[in-house]
């Protein structure tokens, strides 16, 4: 009961937030939109005990991710930014994503239960007021069966980060 | 509608205590926050060689009352062009991130809000960091150069030196393995020695990021006053002006908080493992004592009757103390067939006193500092971040990993632990200077002009 409410709570938010945020005109407010997407989120995160996901979300995205944005947006001058169109007019290639997402979306329904769970972590079982301990759990699969994907993710991070710093250094 | 009756019933019949205790908290933090202005005004004035408040109460006690009421009644200023929603939440923001994070701290073995979460210390962190957001929209919706100058500063400034704040809580974390609160104390009390003695290169890193982060001088670039009015809370007055300080200040006891929790052993009182120590826990009321018997003494200087009465209330007060914190200490002594009933008592009350007394040691540090080490220029705040600070983190993550390993190998504990983690610090330090002597050699050479002051003002 709790747990639905308060899944159509986050979602609900997530939703509508989400919505705003892609027809907001200021700037400034979209990306309050989008944090607020994003928080929301972390409540669903939460709300299905995965509590790691849910404070790394808003460690990241939120308090990482968000700040440079709006960082970023501070330095763009609104005024000039609200007389522009604001939407690209690029429909057929938003219809061609559109599709492919809904696609994606429709065979997880369809394969939904048939997924391979291997390697994915599991969850010890404790008490019932208790949240299982998924800190552990997420660093134990990362390490062990998921090494590899995340050591190449790592390395596309730190290959991302030197080109970054290249590209910003000054050419002498 | 019976069941959705019954269901929140359920829930409050879970969870009555922690709501109580937050409401609790929400309650008192305005009256502890302005009783820590207080004290920072004392002892700037102390450090000045001045009196500092001594017209309102008994040396100034009902100050923050009556500033609490003066910014209460003040009138509330929104600018003409400012964006109002955003100006609104602006500060709601800031405070609300700032006493969320507050629920995951543990101030004894029993009392914390949000029991026993297992990512506590993350938790504590990640949402006392959203507070950044609300100084940004602050000064972005003020509409106003010298607000967007401070909002900029404090954003870049917040993202400079998280990195180094992490790192460090990383290095301290290896330690315990756990991101649980009561754990990581319990770890601490386990090793016998507190985590500052283990990682001083990772406290010394916390502390000067936790500066930055809560934008405390010398690190208080967001809001200095010689350059930008007061930053991003310019066009900020009355009420709202208030809440972005009591922002600011509960920012201050979290990562107090958290120093304390993860460097200086929370709770637990010093020497908390050695038998012939065990007298020290006769020193905390003790100290009350001597504050309540002082107080009296200076009840016959007051002007007044009505400050003589005030001066005897905070005597009393400080007994009523004293006397709480006594009775798990003494009873036992008396009655030996007591002690273990008193013994949740003693953890509880006497942990929240050390817990207490250490966070306001760190916060005293902030304002011995904030007189003493005048303001950064923002390309030396900048430097010191980038090209000190975090290489020495990152450095000190990597030695102290393999300090443990070295440890681990050669069964070392406790105080044992020193011998491989002192080499490890100190080998940190050298590396870090190390790579900001080459890098200065570096920029001497390209003999460049002043460093990019965008941000500058």
């Amino acid at each position: 009961m709790l747990d639905k409410v308060l899944f159509y709570f986050f979602a609900g938010i997530a939703v509508a937030s989400a919505a705003f945020m892609v027809t907001r005109r200021n700037v400034v407010h979209s990306a309050i939109f989008l944090i607020t997407a994003l928080l929301a989120t972390a409540g669903i995160f939460l709300q299905l005990r995965a509590e790691f996901l849910f404070i790394v979300q808003i460690i990241l995205y939120v308090g990482g991710i968000m700040v440079l944005f709006v960082f970023v947006i501070m330095l763009v001058n609104l005024d000039v930014a609200l007389q522009q169109i604001q939407f690209a007019r690029q429909k057929w290639v938003a219809l061609i994503v559109a599709l492919a997402l809904a696609g994606q979306v429709g065979v997880m329904f369809w394969t939904s239960g048939k997924m391979p769970g291997q390697g994915l972590p599991v969850l010890t079982a404790v008490a019932a007021n208790r949240l299982p301990l998924n800190s552990e759990a997420v660093a134990k699969s990362l390490f062990s069966s998921y090494l590899l994907p995340f050591e190449i993710a790592s390395v596309l991070l730190l290959v991302a980060m030197i080109g970054a710093v290249v590209m910003a250094k000054k050419r002498t | 509608m019976n069941a959705a009756l019954q269901a929140t019933l359920e829930f409050l019949k879970l969870y009555w205590a922690p709501l109580l205790c937050g409401v609790a908290v929400v309650a008192i933090l305005p009256l502890i926050v302005g009783y820590i202005v207080l004290v920072e005004r004392k002892i700037m004035a102390d450090m000045q060689a001045r009196l500092g408040p001594m017209r309102v109460g008994p040396h100034g006690l009902l100050q923050p009352i009556a500033d609490a009421v003066k910014l209460l009644i003040k009138e509330d200023i929104i600018p003409e062009n400012a964006d109002k929603l955003v100006f609104w939440l602006a500060p709601v923001l800031s405070v609300g991130a700032g006493l969320l994070s507050l629920a995951g701290l543990a101030i004894g073995p029993a009392f914390q809000i949000a029991q026993d979460i297992n990512i506590g210390i993350l938790f504590v962190v990640g949402i006392s960091a959203l507070g950044i957001f609300g100084i940004v929209l602050g000064g972005w919706a003020s509409n106003s150069h010298y607000s967007l100058m401070g909002a900029l500063r404090s954003s870049a400034q917040l993202v400079s030196y998280e990195t180094a704040a992490g790192m460090a809580l990383v290095s301290a974390l290896l330690f315990t393995g756990t991101l649980n609160i009561k754990s990581i104390v319990e770890a601490q009390s386990k090793e016998g020695i507190w985590f500052v003695l283990l990682a001083p290169v990772a406290f010394f890193t916390y502390l000067v990021a936790s500066i930055a982060e809560t934008n405390r001088a010398p690190f208080d670039l967001p809001e200095a006053e010689s350059e930008l009015v007061a930053g991003y809370m310019t066009e900020f007055s009355g009420f709202r002006w208030s809440l972005y300080f009591l922002a600011e200040y509960t920012n201050m006891i979290v990562v107090a908080s958290v120093a304390t929790t993860l460097f200086l052993g929370g709770w637990l009182r010093p020497f908390a493992g050695v038998p012939w120590l065990n007298f020290l826990d006769y020193v905390p009321p003790l100290l009350l004592i001597a504050i309540g018997a002082y107080s009296v003494l200076r009840v016959t200087k007051q002007p007044t009757q009505v400050q003589q009465l005030f001066m005897l209330a905070v005597a009393g007060l400080c007994f009523v103390v004293a006397l709480v914190l006594a009775a798990p200490v003494v009873l036992p002594v008396i009655r030996p067939a007591l002690r273990e009933a008193v013994a949740p008592f003693y953890a509880g009350i006497h942990g929240g006193f050390w817990f207490i007394f250490k966070v306001s040691l760190y916060i005293y540090f902030f304002m011995w500092l904030r007189f003493t080490i005048p303001r950064y220029r923002f390309d030396q705040l900048m430097r010191l971040g980038w090209h000190f600070l975090i290489p020495l983190s990152i450095i000190n993550v990597l030695l102290v990993g393999v300090a443990l390993i070295v440890g681990a190998y050669f069964h070392l504990h406790g105080w044992g632990l020193l011998l491989v983690t002192t080499p490890a610090a100190i080998l940190a330090l050298v590396a870090a200077f190390l790579i900001l002597a080459i890098e200065k050699q570096h920029d001497a050479r390209q003999e460049q002009t002043a460093a990019s002051d965008f941000y500058a003002g």
